[in-house]
């Protein structure tokens, strides 16, 4: 490596902007090349052996893959575009980075400095557009900005409650020439990323927990965002606390540990959403009482006295008015709250989940999971895709019923298996996040589960598997409805099914135009040699289930209603 | 309806590019209408001050300025309610000379006012106050009603808090004293 440019070793805005990638530890960028763009992908060329460049199909396959990447792996996941329609299209994923709290950074190449603000060709205000829906957006117009604000970025983006930032770079910047100097940004004045825990608070909440008779703790993607699994334990294992989690903290704690009491909210399970309208002490953990949590607010834990741990500030008091804030990282305050912790058993409390469990499973469960007749169902197909895993694969989904279905049914072992797009709800996220998912975790098996209306979303990142020879297990669960919609049309809309009906294309013949394996199962008995068929398949495999029609997701609370007025489903 | 009074909120940040359409961003989503808006370097280099007016509710200034707090590049944003504040505002009237002269109250009108005149010549003459809304209005009300106003402008509010210290220098030293402690860590003796 020649580090000493001192002698006149100007180097190019661009070899500095994948020089700095690199310093920040980048080793998987996922792109779409364009005009504005094109100095930075002819630097790459010659990175091509530290730099690996996915080339999506579509921008927003692009965004959609760093999250995978970064969900799985911890790392901040990079996109790469060009300018104009090549920065709008990454809207979506930038405003679900943001949503969902995944470290990324999307740089986008721009028209010239001398062109800004005159409609050049290709020319859109990246910047005015991104604001509201990133932690950091900002425009690099000279080449000496470039290693500043590269390394700010990853900075921002990774620390505190992580979350996108936009670089728009000007082409002039990229093909200006400078002296290269790295220096790792690792302080902002004014940016905080860690509130600083407050010691009375601490020994506040330790105080409520050890009076507590009935503790429930809710369990959010915070706590994976701060690595703090074994915290968690710990403290929930030193009170005998039982836990639900949100489905972006699945995976935080494994689908069978003892005081996992499994998924909160609409779709969640029955025992830890009624059971939050019971407790004495409800504790959340990294989460944000997201309405999908919640249902009314009115109606929400009104006897519980509540404890918010959360890195950002702004999120105590927002939805829920609590009774005792403990703001700062979950790792550090989890660890001091459970030092101050007395060891208790609330044996009679826990076992209260379960006559809640035994009526889950009886009305809604065992149909699902175990049916007698009838076309295939989503749940049976999903548990037996994760049983046939070991319940050790990572589970990425797109959005809809496929999506409540996977939490539902897929277990888990460990840590950061879950990746799906929890607060924006994007149909067309799982098959490009799938991809990065695999490449954030390529020692991992991956299986995402789709609808027959969100593959078709994305559909055109197939091309990205094929060319990167990706071992992504697919499985679409076909019931040729937009089947979230159709249910809601079905329980709140009197059956008026106005344009959820899908004529669908043949998946396997598409699949087979990429070269991707693919099956199609229908029949209960054939289920389990097709599920072993896609696993056992060398690559990538697009597995079509068609199940039935009609299904609907149950147990479910209906949108504004108490957590406790859940539905069934009984005919 | 909840009840919704004027509310100040002060923001400081640093000097950087599209701070305000982040900020005003926030107002937005809460379909909060800002009132007035002032903007200027603060007493310490380097960063600005916004002065931001909005008729909103308790429970909605605790979060919205929380959300802007939030921001990488805000240094510290608080609201107040007009009690714990001296507050500003400066209005220029431009009348006709001709009128203003024939009128023959103009020193009445500048004492009942305390305004300034800052400018006479053929046409026109260009008075200033300074002071609450209420007051600039009044000014304006008994002008338009008697001589005419040729051009009106009054600037958004401008205020400090009546406690003794601008909270952001203790915020400013906590932070240096941070940044030295961290830099105590972490020095390795390169340069």
């Amino acid at each position: 490596m020649q580090t000493n440019t001192q002698n006149n070793q100007k180097i190019t805005g661009s070899e500095a902007l994948l020089k700095t990638l690199i310093a920040e530890g980048v080793d998987t960028i996922f792109g779409y090349p364009g005009g504005q763009v094109i100095p930075v992908y002819d630097t790459l060329y010659d990175y091509q052996d530290r730099l690996k460049h996915v080339l999506v199909r579509h921008e927003q396959g692009a965004t959609h893959a760093a999250q995978g990447y970064a969900r799985v792996s911890g790392k901040v996941g990079v996109a790469l575009v060009t300018s104009g329609p090549g920065a709008t299209n990454t809207i979506t994923g930038i405003a679900d980075a943001l949503m969902d709290s995944t470290p990324m950074v999307v740089i986008s190449g721009q028209v010239p400095s001398s062109l800004l603000g005159t409609d050049a060709f290709q020319e859109v205000d990246v910047i005015g557009i991104t604001q509201a829906i990133t932690k950091w957006a900002y425009q690099i117009r000279k080449p000496e900005e470039i290693a500043w604000a590269v390394s700010r970025a990853f900075y921002i983006a990774s620390t505190g409650r992580p979350g996108p930032v936009v670089l728009d770079i000007a082409k002039d910047a990229q093909v200006g020439l400078i002296d290269y100097v790295y220096e790792k940004v690792d302080y902002v004045r004014s940016y905080q990323p860690i509130p600083d825990m407050k010691p009375h608070r601490i020994q506040q909440a330790a105080e409520l927990i050890n009076q507590a008779k009935k503790p429930l703790a809710l369990v959010g993607q915070g706590v994976i965002l701060s690595g703090a699994e074994a915290e968690l334990h710990a403290f929930l294992e030193k009170a005998d606390i039982p836990a639900g989690s949100t489905v972006l903290g699945l995976s935080a704690m494994a689908s069978d540990y003892r005081l996992n009491k499994g998924m909160l909210g609409m779709h969640g399970n029955v025992g830890p959403n009624r059971k939050t309208n019971e407790c004495d002490v409800l504790i959340a953990i990294g989460m944000r009482f997201d309405d999908r949590v919640t249902g009314n607010l009115q109606a929400y834990a009104p006897q519980a006295k509540i404890i918010h741990f959360d890195i950002d500030k702004s999120e105590v008091n927002k939805n829920v008015p609590v009774t005792v804030p403990v703001v700062g990282d979950a790792k550090q305050t989890l660890a001091a709250v459970t030092e101050l912790l007395q060891p208790a058993k609330h044996t009679e409390w826990i076992a209260g989940f379960d006559p809640d469990e035994k009526e889950e499973q009886e009305k809604v469960i065992e149909k699902e999971l175990n049916p007698k007749e009838g076309y295939l169902r989503m749940g049976e197909v999903i548990r037996k895709v994760s049983e046939a895993t070991g319940n050790d694969a990572v589970l990425v989904t797109d959005v809809g019923q496929n999506q409540m279905m996977s939490v539902r049914y897929f277990k888990y072992k460990q840590t950061r298996s879950v990746v799906t797009s929890g607060g924006l709800g994007t149909m067309g996220f799982g098959l490009p996040a799938a991809i990065g998912a695999k490449f954030g975790a390529p020692d991992r098996t991956v299986c995402f589960f789709t609808g027959d209306g969100g593959i078709q979303m994305t559909i055109q990142e197939l091309g990205t598997i094929m060319q990167e020879n990706l071992n992504v297990k697919i499985i679409v669960l076909n019931n040729n409805f937009l089947g979230m919609v159709r249910q809601w049309q079905e329980l709140f809309f009197n059956e008026r099914y106005s344009s959820t009906v899908m004529a669908n294309p043949d998946f396997t013949a598409i699949a087979k135009a990429y070269g991707i394996g693919s099956r199609t199962v229908e029949k209960r008995e054939e289920l389990d040699e097709a599920i072993a068929e896609m696993l056992n398949h060398d690559g990538a495999f697009l597995l079509v289930a068609n199940v039935e029609t009609h299904g609907m997701v149950y147990p479910m609370v209906p949108a504004g209603a108490a957590i406790t007025n859940i539905i069934m489903g009984e005919k | 309806m909840t009840d919704k009074k004027l509310y100040t909120v002060i923001i400081f940040s640093e000097n950087t590019v599209g701070l305000l359409n982040q900020i005003t961003i926030i107002f937005t989503r809460r379909q909060l209408n800002i009132e007035t808006l002032s903007v200027s370097p603060s007493a310490i280099k380097g960063i600005h001050k916004f002065t931001i007016t909005t008729f909103s509710d308790k429970d909605t200034m605790d979060k919205v300025v929380k959300q802007i707090d939030k921001r990488v590049d805000i240094l510290k944003a608080y609201y107040n309610v007009d009690e714990e504040l001296v507050y500003q505002e400066i209005a220029l009237y431009k009348v006709s000379t001709e009128l203003f002269i024939q009128n023959g109250k103009v020193e009445e009108l500048i004492r009942k006012h305390n305004a300034r005149i800052l400018e006479i010549n053929d046409s026109s003459v260009v008075l200033e106050k300074t002071g609450h809304y209420e007051e600039t209005q009044a000014m304006f009300t008994e002008l338009s009603q008697s001589i005419g106003v040729l051009q009106f402008i009054r600037s958004g509010r401008v205020a400090i808090t009546k406690s003794k210290v601008e909270r952001l220098s203790d915020m400013l030293n906590t932070l240096e004293r941070k940044l030295e402690e961290k830099s105590d860590t972490t020095s390795n003796g390169d340069e």
